[in-house]
């Protein structure tokens, strides 16, 4: 019998990543839609990985998984639904210092600097597997998060000059 | 504001979440099962031996580890062997261990499951289906049996072929004796080897 590519059990990349996967789904995805997306992800990378290479699993399945969530985004889109509450990202709670207005304006971003400030910041990713994970070079996801980043202080000044004039 | 360490606490907590990674895997193997992408479905049975590890192919079970081995490494070889598209699906396995724990219950003398005898051949697996007719409670020396798989003089081939068992206690190779009546050898050790003849009412 011919040896495979590969002779890791893909048990061993979801007890591995399954964790980072799900922190990236729940910074993109509303929260309702994430354990499906999720267990999308897996069957996906489950029929695909006798042809994987085994280099940097992780940001294999973070590709993955952000195909996932775009196809879930589109079939959204297709079938609108009156009863759906509005897009609600995983409420973030404050008891330990954060901010949830911060990432509600990191809700509203663009879903690409979104995906990349989510694994920059969520899952303290290097640029280099950001942009592995994104299918863009290292340069690209660097500037992306930095356009992210310049946008937010942006939304907050605003903010901050509003409350000022009231 | 928003400089990056804040952006940085938003974010985790934001998207930190305990994950249940066994409820995950036990979906995904349903799901994959259903779609006949799951090669390799295992599961963890407790029995009075110890800890099994129970895995099993669409076409039924091919291997049962002893206590005394290395899951990573048994997983690792089925994955190099068969295919490394494997899941921790315990509910796959549901048939399985009932009937392993029928059988140390002592209310079952002989197993059902469909079994894959894809990891044997040749003369490893003539030898394995020999030992598979032996009846719950008999024995057999390991001439018999390599008679019986059609080499009569081959009986140190027979204790390496029974040795190479992937799936012992179904198969049982506990079964096979020395012919003074010794017990021979056993890949689980000789402890377990005895044990499951005292269950068996032979010790």
């Amino acid at each position: 019998m011919a040896e495979r590519s590969t002779a890791t059990p893909f048990q061993t990349l979801i007890d591995a990543h399954a964790g980072a996967v799900h922190a990236f789904l729940r910074g993109i995805l509303p929260a309702s839609d994430v354990d499906d997306v999720l267990q999308e992800t897996m069957l996906a990378a489950l029929r695909a990985y006798p042809g994987f290479d085994g280099s940097h699993p992780r940001a294999w399945l973070l590709t993955i998984a952000r195909r996932k969530a775009i196809d879930e985004h589109r079939a959204r889109a297709r079938r609108p639904d009156p009863l759906a509450a509005p897009e609600q990202v995983a409420a973030a709670g404050d008891a330990d210092g954060s901010d949830p207005e911060l990432w509600g304006r990191v809700a509203a971003l663009p879903p690409k600097q979104r995906a990349a400030v989510v694994l920059r910041f969520a899952l303290d990713l290097r640029y280099r597997e950001v942009g592995e994970a994104l299918g863009c070079s290292e340069a690209a996801a660097r500037r992306s998060v930095h356009e992210a980043v310049r946008a937010l202080r942006a939304a907050a000044a605003t903010e901050t000059t509003e409350e000022v004039r009231r | 504001m928003s400089t990056e360490a804040d952006l940085k606490r938003a974010a985790v907590a934001a998207t930190g979440a305990d994950l249940d990674i066994a409820a995950l895997s036990a979906a995904v193997g349903r799901r994959a099962a259903a779609a006949d992408i799951l090669d390799l479905a295992y599961a963890e049975v407790d029995s009075p031996l110890g800890t099994l590890l129970a895995v099993r192919t669409p076409v039924g079970l091919v291997h049962l580890g002893y206590p005394n081995r290395s899951r990573e490494a048994q997983l690792e070889r089925l994955a190099a062997r068969v295919s490394p598209r494997i899941i921790e699906a315990p509910a796959e396995l549901d048939e399985v261990r009932r009937e392993l724990d029928e059988y140390f219950a002592g209310r079952r003398r002989h197993f059902e499951v469909a079994l894959d005898w894809q990891l044997t051949g040749g003369f490893v697996r003539a030898v394995l289906e020999r030992t598979a007719a032996i009846p719950f409670g008999q024995t057999r020396t390991y001439g018999e049996i390599a008679a019986a798989a059609g080499s009569p003089r081959a009986f140190r081939a027979a204790g390496s072929a029974l040795g190479a068992n992937p799936i012992p206690i179904v198969v049982p190779c506990h079964r096979v004796l020395r012919s003074g009546g010794a017990l021979g050898g056993y890949g689980g050790g000789l402890d377990v080897k005895r044990e499951l003849l005292e269950l068996e009412g032979v010790l």
